[in-house]
């Protein structure tokens, strides 16, 4: 019995599902991330996962490309990051309140509108997701060939979004600017630049990260949408995003700690046969993230600015 | 230029109207999905009315609906009043419901006015403690209490269902995974024969009254606000912040933990998973809608409720989706946050050469 739970390390298979359920979690940490460094909480995340998950998968049912598809939940998450934007920025809402409201809102469009395109549906209709990559040099490797091929162009953009998102911020002005924002707004504007311009176009662009998130998920992992089908992932990357401490190398890891846990509870099930509620396992992936918070919380480098509105003019 | 300045007073008239406004506002936004979904929209607004309040059998199962509402919906206000983020009044739920089957469906026989004051008791202190987790990695740790009681909302739900596979199954029901029966001394009675109405209602609304006066006219009201208006303040003037916090979390989680009692005892008798269709988030939203005020939280979980049991009425009649009663909420409280700044500011139009 602890040789095959040892044994689960050394298969292909588990290192393929690691990846793939990382992938939806880089998006959703990286886009809370951008949202946290530039000083606002997004709770909306949990309801723009599932709104971006549904929008991307309509899109491609009613006839657009699989990218098409992309754009659209990107579009989606960014509208809803605007409104997110413009209620916590400009009129220094509550962002805790706030967030939960977005989440509200985003999960009942999408499954208001899931209804109306599909009143009496028994099995949810499908699509043609995307389909595993064909490499030509790298597909032929020993072990790493076969976990590669079981990937798709969708984690390929994830991990790119990776390497983008921190070059973005530790490299250019503009990212220097938003890691100003949220942590020393009135020097942000000192330098004549729009702290609310910064933060809301922050939000926008770290929601379209959350809505890719719940579009991998319909249009990559699975070819159909559930109700429910997010299940708290939006909630896990908020507590992924302290562990990795606002950096998207981290967040990487973070990511893909998280999803080889949850592969690997998914595999020593089976081999449990049953002896052990599948229930335990199932809770081992939400008590892991509360682990990591509590354990990073006390030495965590919170933005400093972070769910603090700033208004023009005022200390 | 628009500018806002802060308002020493409001005048509670303003904060009703502010809150009917929301949820009118709320109403009259849904109309939009409404309309582009191809339903008949004032057709659609007419059978929610009637739904909710048409006759007395629909205001009766509208006021069934409000009863966890009130409850959850005084567990967020009196934490949010001291800026205590539970958003895990769902889990809470769940385990007052749990402690009320664990007490309440054969362990002890007793009398009912032992048996339901216990398994009362039981499901409150069950909640209050599934709180102080979080409470206590808030105050010991820094561990921030809303992803905390979030997560924690789907562990216990796992756990609730692992019990109703496990230990707490009854064997009577078919294969179903749920609860034997509370006994007949644990329940709840009906207020009026042949309607679902029951007494968790009169309890939720001396809750809601004892709530009140706990928060505006006791020393550790007192505390628990001013902790919620300026934490770093109250700790100066020497009030012992980590203990009002205990105690809301305390006084939250039990509310809570009562709703799952309520609807246990009160309304289905046993449990299953499905309990509650989110009646914890929901109560963010009665309790945000009631700007707070434990009072206010009554007619607030009234208006929720109705929409809800008025949506499901008319989707049963026309076919447009329940999920519109969903939508109406989420827009009761992004409407209510909204129109919140009309209370706490006023707002002044002035010629750019004035400022």
């Amino acid at each position: 019995m602890l040789w095959s739970a040892l044994d689960i390390l050394t298969q292909a298979n588990f290192w393929a599902a690691t990846i793939r359920i990382a992938t939806p979690l880089i998006f959703g940490v990286l886009g809370a991330l951008l949202c946290e460094r530039a000083g606002v909480l997004n709770l909306g995340i949990e309801g723009i996962f599932v709104a971006g998950a549904m929008s991307g998968w309509l899109a491609v049912y009613l006839g657009l490309p699989l990218w098409g598809g992309v754009l659209v939940a990107a579009g989606t998450g960014a509208l809803f990051g605007l409104l997110h934007g413009i209620l916590t920025v400009p009129l220094g809402l509550s962002q805790h309140v706030t967030g939960i409201g977005v989440t509200l809102l985003a999960t009942s469009v999408a499954y208001f509108g899931y209804r109306v395109a599909f009143p009496n549906v028994a099995t949810p209709p499908r699509i043609e997701a995307f389909p595993p990559l064909d490499l030509p040099v790298l597909g032929d490797l020993p072990f790493i060939g076969p976990i590669l091929a079981q990937q798709t162009a969708f984690t390929v953009l994830a991990f790119a979004c990776v390497g983008i998102l921190a070059l973005i911020l530790a490299r250019t002005p503009l990212g220097l600017a938003l890691r100003a924002v949220g942590d020393n707004p009135e020097a942000v504007e000192a330098q004549g630049l729009s702290v609310v311009g910064l933060r809301i176009g922050a939000v926008m662009a770290g929601s379209a990260l959350m809505a890719l998130g719940g579009a991998f998920l319909t249009l990559s992992a699975f070819n159909a949408f559930y109700f429910g089908m997010i299940n708290g992932r939006g909630w896990v990357c908020i507590a992924l995003t302290v562990f990795a401490s606002w950096r998207p190398g981290k967040a990487l890891l973070g990511a893909l700690l998280f999803g080889a846990l949850d592969a690997y509870q998914l595999r020593l099930q089976t081999i449990t046969g049953g002896a052990v509620p599948s229930q335990i396992f199932l809770m081992l992936p939400y008590v892991f993230s509360i682990a990591a918070l509590v354990l990073v919380a006390r030495r965590a480098d919170y933005p400093r600015a972070l769910m603090k509105p700033y208004f023009k003019g005022q200390r | 230029m628009i500018r806002f300045i802060p308002r020493e007073r409001t005048p509670v008239w303003l904060t009703v109207a502010v809150s009917v406004g929301a949820g009118l506002a709320a109403l009259l936004l849904t109309a939009i999905p409404l309309a582009l979904s191809g339903a008949p929209v004032l057709g659609a607004f007419v059978l929610m009315a009637k739904g909710a309040l048409g006759d007395g059998f629909a205001l009766a199962e509208t006021l069934t609906r409000a009863t966890p509402l009130i409850f959850t919906g005084l567990a967020a206000a009196v934490a949010f009043r001291a800026k205590l983020w539970n958003i895990g009044a769902e889990g809470q739920l769940y385990a007052g419901a749990l402690a009320t089957v664990a007490l309440g469906a054969g362990l002890i026989e007793a009398p009912a006015y032992v048996l339901v004051p216990l398994v009362l008791i039981g499901a409150a202190l069950a909640g209050a403690a599934l709180l102080l987790v979080p409470v206590l990695f808030k105050t010991r740790f820094g561990a921030d209490e809303v992803v905390v009681t979030l997560l924690m909302n789907f562990i216990v739900l796992l756990f609730v269902q692992m019990m109703l596979e496990g230990p707490m199954k009854d064997e009577m029901a078919m294969g179903w995974p749920q609860s034997a029966p509370v006994l007949d001394e644990a329940t709840l009675p009906k207020l009026i024969t042949g309607l679902r109405l029951h007494w968790g209602l009169v309890i939720a609304v001396i809750s809601a009254l004892l709530l009140h006066v706990f928060i505006t006219r006791t020393v550790w009201g007192f505390r628990i606000r001013a902790v919620g208006e300026n934490a770093r303040a109250a700790r100066y003037a020497g009030l012992p912040v980590g203990k009002a916090m205990a105690l809301v979390g305390l006084l939250s989680g039990g509310l809570a933990g009562l709703a799952g009692a309520s609807e246990v005892a009160g309304l289905k008798g046993y449990l299953t998973a499905d309990l509650s269709p989110g009646f914890g988030y929901a109560g963010i939203v009665v309790a945000t809608l009631a700007n707070l005020s434990p009072l206010g939280v009554i007619p607030s979980a009234i208006f929720v409720a109705g929409v809800f049991v008025g949506a499901d009425s008319m989707s049963r009649a026309i076919g447009v989706s329940n999920y519109l009663a969903d939508l109406v909420v989420a827009l009761a409280l992004l409407s209510v946050l909204v129109g919140g700044l009309l209370t706490r500011f006023r707002i002044v139009l002035v010629r750019r050469e004035a400022v």
